[in-house]
């Protein structure tokens, strides 16, 4: 008996490497370096495993909260448009209308950690150092009213930190639970009468297919405008355009996102959209003082936006590069010409 | 000139719309007798020369067709950047999805990976903490397989009730594609997994770094790292230059542009897998870790997008079945709201965890029809009634909605999304 499992141990494994064709390491790859690692080996799991040495506290997580993530998800974490909210939920989890947010769902703070850390904020991931994601981390706690205003947060604390809902997680079960239900397969007389019980057409939500297909066409309009402008700088231009795009729109049909719509642009005065409604007092001030956006106080301001114009909402740490700043312009020319 | 262009590209993007097909709706006479133009005139493309060779020198589909494309809802989130768009099922057949219509979601918008700079990194629990760069997976053997990748929350917004009006739009998260790629078991072995070692930590290399936590069982089984799709280079909407592919299981797991594997003995609880992927149940308790995809079809044709506009008569219905725990062994249609049902012809290829095609020939007498699907997998499983999942999970939650799908067909062809008794 052993000796045919044994056999049929052996005839296993053979199918296995001749299936692969290999039997053996090839050899391939190369060793990785130790900085290597720490570049790309960043994440964190539920014992604190992968944190690094480090602290912040509410109140520093306060501001540079209020000055990285309010723009989207709200100064209180109440998630601004669409956005997703950070705060708050609590005690709806089995209501008709959940509210999932950090404090009220999520079942761990190493997930809120490591998420912020590599992912956050939207379109300029992985540029907070680990003192400010141990901030933040910390004032998200504070949001959800998890922890007091004096409170600072560590790698030596963090494990003893655990999250509300943090039992309320079940594993799969739909084998025991559902899939010895769904066996049955009636062919005749299953019930004895059907009515339409909910219709689609009652909450018309189907995109309008026609409006949608005809985004797509007037290329040729700006193509047949801007015949001055230099294409090749036009294209770097909208590459570089990628750094906006998380916070502004542009061209046909352009909506307000967490920064206004950049369509006409030029000749625009600073802070003047009527139906854009989240710009800072500055911005507007400086717009009544006489700011026009031209190539050269556009140039300016992207360069280092918070340096140009004190106090504006714009978290965007700047482009260095002249030479990016031109393409950038060029682009934004391109298309702002064409737009609503 | 180009608003003329344009308003005469809409009018007939909109009749084709409305034609469902362009093809067989044309004006052609059906009365006999009649001389069809279509035949008698001589059209230009008799007489005029074509394009040369080199017109079009990677290949498009015919102008005819340029309606025929993915599409968003754009009140579904907040930005493009962290969004869905939905592949045209309606539109299509046989199988294969072509490339540039599967589907895309993506965290942080389309990474443009330099294929000179892509390295994919193996550390861990494992014996040598290595690097890859492409002409290295280049090297291990290859397979090619056929699978379907189908997000965890197509129908989602479906979940309550008949909510978008197409297929594209309540089914259109899943495509079907043959990939060629090496085993992710043959680069485990190459690493050398260590005795402890339960959990692979698959991350992208994109502005998300997208993470997911799989069981090392599913690793060493058939996950595959691809860098093909239907022959040719991963798109780069689909992670470009390499992917993983995890067959059968939610299409969040797929790390595209993979850059780093991590093995390890505990899973890791990232957003992917604890605020997102969880199904919240009536009583405010979760359900997580439901890796693998349910059985489940649709009828793609007639479909909202695609009504019956040839009257009476023959009528050909199709659409898809998939099951990401094996092959579909039975599809069933119903044109009565699943009183009573009938057998339909798969036809095609038809492997594990892969779409297969469906199709029902019936004559239609003008009354109204209400069609399901209703698919059954090769381990007995048989795809349940919306109505039923409700009933065990309750209205909250999201996804893994695999419920059969109700089509209302009103007398003049007009298809409706609907839910039945
Ligand atoms: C430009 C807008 C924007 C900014 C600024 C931003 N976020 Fe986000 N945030 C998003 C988007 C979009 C998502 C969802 C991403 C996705 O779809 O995967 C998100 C998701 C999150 C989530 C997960 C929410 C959930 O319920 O799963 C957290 C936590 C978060 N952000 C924290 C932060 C923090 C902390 C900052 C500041 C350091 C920040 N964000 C800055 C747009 C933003
Ligand atoms: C993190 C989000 C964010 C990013 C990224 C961002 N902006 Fe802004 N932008 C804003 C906000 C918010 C405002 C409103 C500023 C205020 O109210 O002070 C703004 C304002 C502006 C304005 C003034 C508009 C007006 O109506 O006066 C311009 C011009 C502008 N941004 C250009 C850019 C360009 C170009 C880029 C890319 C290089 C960029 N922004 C990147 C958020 C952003």
């Amino acid at each position: 008996m052993l000796k045919y499992l044994n056999l049929a141990l052996i005839q296993f494994s053979l199918i296995l490497f001749a299936h692969t064709g290999q039997s053996e390491p090839l050899g391939l790859g190369r060793a990785a370096t130790e900085n290597e690692l720490k570049a790309w080996d960043i994440d964190i799991r539920p014992d604190g495993a992968g944190l690094p040495t480090g602290s912040g506290s509410v109140l520093s997580g306060e501001e540079t909260y209020t000055e990285n993530c309010a723009s989207c998800h709200g100064d209180f974490g109440e998630g601004i448009d669409r956005w997703p909210e950070l705060a708050g939920g609590f005690d709806t989890l089995d209501s008709e209308d959940p509210v999932k947010t950090i404090g009220s769902y999520w079942p761990y703070l190493s997930t809120v950690w490591d998420y912020v850390h590599r992912a956050m904020p939207f379109g300029n991931a992985q540029s907070l150092t680990d003192d400010d994601v141990y901030s933040i981390t910390a004032y998200i706690l504070y949001l959800n009213d998890l922890v007091e205003e004096d409170f600072e947060l560590s790698n030596k604390n963090f494990s003893s930190i655990s999250l509300p809902n943090e039992d309320n997680f079940f594993h799969d079960n739909r084998n025991t639970l559902e899939n010895k239900q769904f066996v049955k397969r009636c062919m005749q007389n299953c019930k004895p009468d059907v009515k339409i019980t909910k219709r689609a057409v009652v909450l018309d939500v189907t995109p309008d297919t026609e409006i949608e297909t005809e985004k797509s066409v007037p290329k040729v309009e700006i193509q047949e405008e801007t015949a001055s402008l230099n294409p090749q700088l036009v294209k770097d231009g909208e590459k570089v355009f990628k750094k906006c795009k998380a916070c502004h729109k542009i061209g046909a049909k352009a909506k307000h996102g967490a920064g206004p719509h950049l369509n006409n642009i030029y000749g625009r005065i600073a802070g003047s959209l009527n139906d854009y409604k989240k710009y800072s007092k500055n911005i507007i001030n400086a717009g009544n003082n006489g700011l026009i956006w031209d190539s050269e106080t556009l140039s300016s301001f992207i360069e280092n936006p918070k340096k140009y114009l004190a106090g504006t909402k714009m978290n965007f740490k700047g482009i260095k590069k002249s030479a990016d700043r031109n393409a950038l312009l060029e682009y934004i020319k391109s298309i702002a010409s064409s737009g609503n | 000139m180009s608003k003329k262009f344009a308003s005469e590209r809409r009018n007939f993007v909109i009749g084709s719309l409305a034609a469902g097909s362009t093809v067989f709706a044309g004006n052609a006479t059906k009365a006999t007798g009649h001389d069809d133009p279509a035949i008698t005139e001589l059209q230009p493309w008799a007489s005029e020369l074509g394009d040369g060779v080199d017109a079009s020198p990677y290949g498009k589909p015919s102008d005819f067709e340029k309606h025929v494309i993915r599409r968003n809802v754009s009140w579904l989130t907040a930005d493009p950047t962290s969004s869905v768009n939905f592949t045209p099922l309606h539109a299509l057949d046989g199988t294969i999805t072509p490339n540039g219509l599967c589907f895309e979601r993506h965290h942080g918008g389309v990474a443009v990976v330099n294929p000179g700079k892509y390295r994919l990194m193996v550390n861990g629990l494992v014996d040598q903490n290595t690097v890859f760069d492409l002409s290295d997976l280049m090297r291990f053997p290859r397979t090619n397989r056929l699978y379907f990748l189908e997000c965890a929350a197509n129908s989602g917004m479906e979940w309550r009730g008949a909510q978008l009006n197409g297929c594209q739009f309540t089914h259109g998260m899943i495509h079907n594609v043959l990939y060629t790629g090496i085993k992710l078991k043959d680069i485990l072995r190459e690493v050398g997994l260590k005795q402890s070692s339960k959990w692979i930590l698959a991350e992208g290399a994109d502005s998300s770094a997208m993470t997911r936590s799989i069981p090392i069982e599913k690793a060493m089984d058939d996950c595959l790292i691809a860098f093909k799709m239907n022959g040719e280079s991963l798109r780069p909407e689909q992670g470009y230059p390499v992917r993983l592919v995890v067959p059968g299981w939610e299409g969040n797991m797929w790390i595209k542009w993979i850059r780093r594997i991590e093995v390890g003995d505990k899973p890791w609880h990232h957003r992917e897998e604890t605020s997102k992927y969880t199904d919240l149940f009536e009583d405010g308790n979760a359900r997580k870790f439901t890796w693998e995809m349910d059985a489940k079809s649709v009828i793609t044709n007639p479909s909202p997008q695609a009504p019956v506009l040839h009257g009476r008569g023959p009528m050909v219905l199709t659409g898809v079945a998939w099951s990401g725990r094996g092959k579909i062994s039975r599809v069933d249609v119903s044109t009565d709201g699943g009183i009573s049902w009938n057998e339909a012809r798969i036809n095609g290829p038809a492997d594990s965890k892969s779409m297969h095609r469906f199709y029902y020939e019936f004559d239609w007498n003008g009354q109204q029809l209400l069609l399901q699907s209703r698919a059954q997998d090769d381990t007995g499983y048989v795809q349940p009634t919306k109505d039923q999942l409700r009933s065990i999970r309750g209205e909250n939650s999201i996804y893994h909605n695999n419920g059969i799908q109700t089509w209302a067909v009103d007398r003049n062809g007009i298809t409706e999304n609907v839910e039945v008794s």
